[in-house]
């Protein structure tokens, strides 16, 4: 499983931190502290190993897109589709971009930035926080979107795509639970 | 007997056994049954596998009653983001399936209430029994009122017998074996989140949440009143409470008050936030806030 980094910067400085830490010998500094299940109120580690994001929600069969992609020319003309990938309707401004601006026509599996700068699916967040800012930022702070997990320890977080169709990101209305019986009053 | 006629005195005999009846009845009530708060440890672990056993018997499945004690340096608080939730009622029924409440008659310790954009948080225009075929509705928006873990908190002010009170991590929870149904919390709470078991609760067999917290989920007997204790049986072992997980929108938020990292802390640093009648001066601990 794939465990994309929030915050990237800081997990590669942990990890290289804790590499210079084993290399110097450090290992036997902590001789309970391997592989064991999580304790149910653990001490608050580094923040990025509290955090886990599940893959990204792939329709079936449709990732690796180089499994088709690879043998087809590139056609980087704006179109409407209409052999396939008919059935994804983009409501997402529309009138200004189309596949091919977050889709990478280059390397299929991933996407790419504005910038150019290709980014996994599995790293996604980057890619709708650049329009996005505010919700990123509250994102990485755990107050957008839903979290499990523990409070003060292993959370699990959702990835943008998770919760949100990103050609159709809006919410649409679902059906309430019943409605709370009313309270009944004799003689009536 | 003649000691009420006037001019009698009442005997020394008389006088002595009712001395020693008095001493010894006060004596006796030290013996006698505890809140479960001060009962002696060794006590209270016998009478929670006694209520094991109880429940055992009841429901036909092997059930836990914890006394998990709070956590130190821990003073949880709640949020909602009014700007997210859709009224769907999903935290109603998970919180109903968590805390074993009753199913029929009906007690749900969460009351989503649906409310007019242009008449802004105003409970007396709101309704609770909304039913459309889907959320959210067009020009309203949704306030779920739960128990609002008050550090100032009425409903413990008023019990005549000392059956609910606040914990060190700021849950107010209830103690089912001390409470004598008065109802005067009930009445003293100004958000209805309270509720009493006015008929014998029914929880099928088969839906026993047996994880259970003996201030919060385990089975209650009839006539105690009953609120949320923020998944008492879960917040207290580090879980998120089962409303918080089952939110598809996300809007619940929970943590740790007292650690500035917290998302709680967070949000009160950063977002426009507000409580529900202010005014009373209860403190809850249960913020509102708009995320957009």
């Amino acid at each position: 499983m794939t465990r994309p980094r929030i915050g990237w910067q800081a997990g590669v400085l942990c990890f290289l931190v804790a590499a210079v830490a084993l290399a110097g010998g450090a290992r036997s500094q902590s001789p309970a502290s391997g592989p064991q299940a999580p304790p149910a109120a653990p001490t608050a580690p580094a923040p990025d190993d509290r955090v886990e994001v599940p893959p990204p929600p792939f329709t079936d069969g449709i990732f690796p897109c180089s499994s088709c992609h690879a043998s087809m020319p590139v056609n980087r003309t704006r179109r409407e589709l209409t052999e396939f990938h008919t059935d994804i309707v983009l409501t997402h401004d529309e009138q200004h971009r189309w596949c091919l601006d977050c889709h990478d026509a280059d390397h299929r599996d991933q996407l790419h930035l504005a910038s150019g700068a290709p980014v996994s699916f599995a790293e996604s967040y980057v890619l709708c926080g650049q329009c996005h800012g505010e919700k990123l930022r509250d994102w990485r702070a755990g107050v957008h979107g839903r979290r499990t997990g523990q409070w003060n320890g292993h959370k699990t977080y959702l990835l943008c795509a998770h919760c949100h169709n990103p050609h159709q990101p809006r919410f649409t209305a679902i059906q309430p639970m019943p409605a709370p019986v009313r309270p009944s009053r004799p003689g009536k | 007997m003649k000691s009420d006629a006037p001019g009698t005195t009442v005997s020394r005999r008389q006088f002595a056994s009712c001395a020693a009846a008095a001493a010894a009845g006060f004596l006796l009530t030290g013996c006698g049954p505890r809140r479960l708060h001060e009962m002696p440890p060794d006590r209270l672990k016998d009478a929670l596998r006694e209520m094991e056993r109880r429940y055992a018997q009841q429901f036909g499945a092997a059930v836990t009653v914890s006394d998990e004690k709070a956590l130190p340096g821990v003073e949880f608080a709640y949020a909602l983001d009014l700007s997210r939730c859709v009224g769907c009622r999903r935290c109603v029924y998970a919180c109903v399936e968590e805390n074993n409440q009753s199913r029929d008659p009906q007690v749900q310790w969460i009351r989503v209430f649906q409310m007019d954009k242009g008449k802004g948080v105003d409970f007396s225009e709101a309704d609770p029994y909304y039913a459309p075929p889907a959320v959210p509705e067009e020009g309203h928006f949704y306030v779920p009122v739960q128990c609002q873990q008050c550090r100032n908190a009425p409903c413990t002010k008023v019990c005549p017998t000392g059956a609910t009170w606040t914990e060190p991590d700021g849950i107010v929870v209830v103690d089912y074996d001390w409470c004598i149904g008065c109802r005067y919390c009930m009445a003293a709470c100004p958000y209805g989140a309270r509720h009493f078991n006015w008929g014998k609760p029914a929880v099928p067999k088969d839906k026993l949440n047996t994880k259970t917290h003996v201030l919060g989920n385990r089975p209650r007997p009839q006539g105690v009143v009953e609120k949320c204790t923020f998944c008492i049986q879960r917040t207290r072992n580090g879980r998120y409470p089962a409303c918080v997980e089952v939110c598809p929108v996300g809007a619940r938020k929970f943590g740790n008050l007292l650690d500035p990292d917290s998302e709680i802390r967070y949000i009160i640093e950063h977002k426009r936030v507000l409580v529900l009648k202010e005014e009373l001066n209860t403190l809850p601990k249960f913020f509102y806030f708009y995320a957009t």
